[in-house]
């Protein structure tokens, strides 16, 4: 991504927000909920980031996103609890690996399903907004209920692997280790995507198609294909987001995904429709946000990510990092 | 001579607007053809339902024999169709260098090439890895046709890349496609700009309320100009 001056000023958000709760707590505090806001923000961009490239490829409302993150937070629940031997043996290997495998089936089975959705749901209402909105919550709702046919109402527990249950101390702040790995994970995807979208042919394609679909069409390029990649890429890492927020949360209830779909949909309006980078900091500043008004006023804890958001676009009425449309 | 684009009683609505009611005419291979007519005569709707941008709702568009008509858009630009279209079609967020990639196969530029494009508009050297939305008018729509010229196409098609340019960029462009001319490339070009239109067309057609209502060698309507005056009017004067 190129910066452009005006670039900067959104990212400076990130340090500003940092900097003006430092003086309201402790420093371990702080240093414990600036790792926890940063932990939930990086989740927050794994569910966020394929929603925002759907809509920004292909102009398309996905209200059923958030079923990829119930699905995946699920599927996390059934691997980890049939690895169950690895996850709770001592060694860092087992551990990971038994997290590496939800992680990946999660991601898998979410974009295969994602491919299915697009086939058999969004194509069919390409062009529509509201259609798109109508076919989507009710791909939501059966999606839900689907969920429930297979892993029931009840909330169900998941047992993080034994290696990352632990935490350790930094700056005299107790961290939790599970927190550590979701901001490793986000960063490393982030960090993907970035080569991806600017280093490669196919990222050249979807950053032109997010502009301008109409021209990427005429220079010869069949963008069906490319956003049918997109959606598959973007399932998959809700399904991936909803594995580790389960992870997070020890437990998962059918309402994840309707509930992380309000706060995804937050991130992406705050980042800026189509973006991946306003995606990046916008689910950075509703976990940061989240956080620290968690400690200071849990009651306001929702409220504030509005609050945030509401001052965003009256500073910038299309998000942080809008993408430009020709 | 064959003709390389044929369009055959072309009809296209635009919602509920009939645009155009029959639009005949021929772009013969190795030719630059003029498009010409006031605003709102058609031009672009045309060049758009060339493209597949929008659908013809009758007659028939013929690329080099084949029936392009229902083709969608990709398939028909990979015919070796490049398009400019009246809006350029710039991505201001990527590189002026990432703009003209796009319009290159899979193995990238070849460096001749691109090192003759760019000698027409050598300021896109200097902006090469500037984000492209960063560039004034003129440089963009140099950007738009060296884009189109970066591969070898068999047409080239292009929307008034003169349009609002001042004079000094109007002359790079002219010569651009001076050479494309030269070099005997197949272009369909719409131009208000009838001191331009004059010294590149080898053919014309002048449309009007979505027909074309002349068609003939640019040579004759050049000596013409009682019937420049009938068919071009006022818009047309207007920009001598
Ligand atoms: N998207 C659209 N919806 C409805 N009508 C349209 C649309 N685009 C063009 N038209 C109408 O179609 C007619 C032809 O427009 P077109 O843009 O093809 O003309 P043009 O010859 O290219 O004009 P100009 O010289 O101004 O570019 C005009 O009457 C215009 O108002
Ligand atoms: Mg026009």
């Amino acid at each position: 991504m190129n910066l452009a001056k005006q670039d900067w000023a959104g990212l400076a958000l990130l340090p500003a927000l940092a900097l003006i709760a430092l003086p309201a707590m402790s420093l371990p505090t702080w240093i414990a909920l600036t790792v926890a806001g940063a932990a939930m923000g990086m989740m927050l961009f794994l569910m966020a980031t394929g929603l925002t490239l759907i809509f920004g490829l292909m102009d398309v409302l996905n209200f059923a996103h958030g079923a990829f993150i119930s699905l995946g937070a699920f599927l996390a629940v059934s691997v980890m609890g049939a690895l169950a031997g690895w996850a709770g043996a001592p060694g860092w290997l087992p551990g990971i690996a038994a997290l590496a495998a939800a992680v990946l089936a999660s991601a898998a089975i979410c974009a295969l399903l994602g491919a299915a959705f697009e086939f058999v749901i969004i194509r069919r209402v390409y062009g529509s907004h509201l259609q798109q909105i109508l076919m989507t919550v009710g791909g939501l709702i059966v999606a839900q209920q689907l969920l429930v046919a297979v892993w029931g109402a009840q909330p169900l527990p998941l047992a993080r692997p034994a290696v990352l249950r632990g935490s350790f101390v930094l700056g005299g702040a107790a961290i939790e280790t599970y927190r550590m790995a979701a901001v490793v994970l986000g960063l490393a995807v982030f960090a993907g995507l970035h080569l991806l979208l600017n280093r490669t042919r196919l990222g050249l394609l979807v950053r032109a198609g997010v502009e301008n679909r109409e021209m990427v069409e005429a220079l010869g390029y069949r963008i069906r294909r490319l956003f049918v990649l997109v959606f598959m890429a973007g399932t998959a890492l809700a399904g991936v987001g909803g594995a580790m927020w389960a992870g997070y949360q020890e437990m998962v209830t059918v309402a994840i995904g309707t509930d992380m779909t309000i706060l995804v949909f937050i991130v992406v309006i705050i980042g800026g429709l189509g973006s991946v980078g306003g995606c990046f900091t916008g689910a950075l500043l509703v976990g940061l946000t989240t956080n620290y008004v968690g400690f200071l006023a849990p009651k306001l804890a929702l409220g504030s990510t509005i609050a945030l958001l509401v001052v965003v676009l009256l500073w910038r009425p299309r998000g942080l990092f809008p993408v430009a449309r020709t | 001579m064959t003709d390389l684009l044929k369009l055959d009683a072309v009809h296209t609505h635009i919602g509920h607007y009939h645009i155009l009611h029959g639009v005949d005419f021929v772009v013969p291979e190795g030719e630059v053809t003029m498009l010409l007519g006031r605003n709102g005569a058609g031009k672009t709707t045309t060049l758009r339902t060339i493209m597949g941008l929008w659908r013809a709702s009758a007659g028939r568009i013929a690329f080099a024999g084949q029936d392009i008509t229902a083709l969608p858009t990709p398939d028909i630009a990979r015919l070796g169709i490049a398009y400019v279209p009246e809006s350029m079609g710039i991505f201001t967020q990527l590189t002026v260098r990432e703009n003209m990639l796009l319009a290159t196969g899979a193995s990238g530029f070849d460096s001749a090439r691109l090192d003759r494009v760019l000698a027409y508009f050598p300021i896109l050297r200097q902006k090469w890895n500037d984000a492209a939305g960063g560039l004034s008018g003129g440089q963009k729509q140099m950007l738009a046709v060296s884009r189109a010229m970066v591969e070898e196409r068999r047409l080239l098609i292009v929307d008034e890349p003169t349009k609002g340019l001042a004079p000094a960029v109007i002359g790079h462009l002219i010569e651009a496609f001076q050479a494309l001319k030269e070099a005997r490339t197949t272009i369909l070009l719409v131009e208000q700009n009838f001191h331009m239109a004059r010294s590149l067309g080898d053919g014309v057609a002048v449309m009007d309320d979505g027909r074309i209502v002349h068609a003939g060698r640019m040579a004759d309507l050049a000596a013409d100009e009682e019937l420049q005056a009938r068919l071009l009017g006022l818009s047309l004067a207007a920009h001598q």
